[in-house]
């Protein structure tokens, strides 16, 4: 354990746990409500939004929070009224979104962005104040989720159900898109979008098997996630190999080997 | 023979999906204690027809009265069991988070009365005795129980009546059984509208029957009572059905001839 002596180690400690906390709560959600493929089409088209702060010259948070809530309702309503048709839309906007945010990037003058650690993050460069505010939105999830769980479970289980018993289905669904909007932005900027993807489905996908209720499904969720990160960046540390990838491939090796084990019995 | 008063009441009420008319100049009453089957073949606007009902769909023309209400307002007084829904078999809950569920409401907050929604859930489940299944996962009941569930489920806000959309598929021939057993005795104390493709096989304690296709027609009580040897389903042409029920001494309906 001497890896986690050295102050970039326990802030990359932190900002795993924090991730696979709120990416083990939302997650679970994206699981169960089929929303992976928007997910991956928000964290991409999210891009976009980082090019328009950049070229604007806006706050970067700020930019890309408000760019990401717009493309991600905008695919969470197509969506919704073309559910046969929604993979291909949220598939243009995916790439579109990237593509703007790359041109808008090459149209600001002397500024080049490292499109490598969008991709994979610099989790071992996580400054203070990201951990803050990701603990800020942890917190925030939480509390909404101990508020609305059982309108929540409804509307994921069985939306029509929960439409006759009177729930405000769509504010509420629109309400998690955005909650997992923030959750990708934000983990994005601490981990890389392929890491958020990975925390986001792999914890939750094994679970889903084991769990017996939504509530259990969270909690094993994060406790996977936070066995994932730590394993991960101890192996990292170890071999001198890159921090997220490594925490992905530890995932998908316990993914993989859950999913051979119960083909097999 | 005095009519008990009516809960549900369609008057002239007509829906179209983009231009395509699912349900023209439809006319219902249902009677509290009634148990109506309402069938007819696919496409023919069963599912609207209880849509409506529900208050998910509004009429475009014609009104629908539920216990003098809008059926939105009176969705409490609606029990509701969906048709078993396929693609969320894995979805990890348990029957009593199931049975909860029923409570809902926009003004009740569940967070505040989670226990006492929680004593309510086991005391239905009690009922229909499926309460040693309450911790168990969904996945693992039989098709006929988790069919309880669900119908534990919609008695969670004490309803009036049960709206139940094909309840039997799925089940085996003996759940079947069981199943019809059950609704005849929820049938003492609740107005019971079941929506069923499955012309063979509604359960004989059936009181009156809607035959659903584009138009309504209703076979009131006594009429169904009288057993004649005509033709049970319609079709569109008002032709017979190409279904013949061969029975040996076995008691059957037949229901009399009308045009859609």
């Amino acid at each position: 354990m001497e890896a986690f002596q050295y102050d970039f180690m326990q802030h990359a400690l932190i900002a795993g746990l924090l991730a696979s906390i709120i990416c083990g709560i939302m997650g679970t959600l994206t699981i169960v409500n089929r929303l992976v493929f928007l997910s991956g089409g928000i964290a991409h088209a999210a891009y976009g939004g980082i090019g328009l702060s950049i070229f604007m010259g806006w706050p970067f948070l700020v930019g890309t929070i408000g760019f990401s809530i717009v493309t991600a309702i905008l695919m969470a309503i197509i969506a919704m009224h073309n559910k046969e048709r929604s993979d291909a839309i949220i598939g243009v906007i995916w790439a579109s979104g990237m593509a703007c945010g790359i041109i808008l990037v090459d149209l600001t003058p002397g500024y080049q962005v490292d499109l490598m650690s969008y991709l994979f993050g610099s989790i071992l460069t996580v400054p203070k104040t990201d951990l803050i505010i990701m603990g800020m939105i942890a917190v925030f999830i939480c509390f909404f989720i101990i508020l609305f769980y059982d309108s929540l479970l409804a509307i994921s289980y069985d939306e029509e159900f929960a439409r006759v018993r009177g729930v405000y289905v769509k504010s509420l669904y629109f309400s998690m898109i955005i909650l997992l909007t923030l959750t990708i932005i934000l983990v994005i900027q601490v981990v890389g979008l392929i890491l958020v993807i990975a925390l986001l489905t792999i914890p939750a996908y094994i679970m889903e098997k084991y769990a017996k209720s939504l509530f259990q499904m969270m909690i094993g969720a994060i406790v996977l996630g936070c066995l994932f990160s730590i394993v991960g960046l101890l192996l990292a540390f170890q071999f001198d190999i890159s921090a997220g990838a490594s925490i992905i491939m530890v995932s998908s090796t316990v993914f993989f080997m859950n999913t051979g084990f119960s083909k097999c019995t | 023979m005095t009519k008990e008063p009516i809960l549900i009441e369609m008057k002239d009420v007509s829906f179209a999906y983009h231009q395509r008319v699912v349900l023209k100049n439809v006319n219902l009453s249902v009677h509290q204690r009634d148990y109506i089957a309402i069938i007819g073949p696919n496409g023919g606007g069963k599912t609207t027809l209880l849509k409506l009902i529900l208050g998910l769909l509004k009429p475009d023309s014609g009104s629908i009265v539920v216990r003098g209400q809008t059926p939105q307002k009176a969705s409490h007084i609606i029990g509701y069991v969906p048709q078993e829904i396929y693609h969320n078999q894995h979805f990890p809950i348990s029957v009593l988070d199931i049975v909860q569920m029923g409570a809902l409401s926009p003004k009740k907050h569940l967070f505040w009365h989670r226990n006492k929604n929680r004593k309510k859930a086991l005391e239905i489940l009690d009922q229909l005795n499926m309460s040693e299944y309450a911790k168990n996962s969904l996945r693992s009941l039989s098709g006929g129980q988790r069919q309880r569930v669900y119908i534990a489920r919609a008695l969670m806000t004490d309803p009036e009546f049960l709206l139940l959309d094909e309840p039997t598929t799925g089940i085996d021939s003996r759940g079947q059984i069981d199943f019809y057993h059950l609704l005849e005795e929820l049938n003492y104390t609740l107005t019971i509208v079941m929506v069923s493709h499955d012309m063979m096989a509604i359960s004989k304690h059936v009181k009156s029957v809607a035959c659903v296709n584009r138009s309504v027609y209703y076979h009131e009580q006594s009429e169904i009572s009288e057993v004649t040897i005509q033709n049970m389903y319609p079709n569109e042409t008002g032709n017979e059905c190409p279904i013949e029920l061969i029975a040996h001494g076995m008691p059957h309906r037949v229901l009399q001839q009308h045009d859609h």
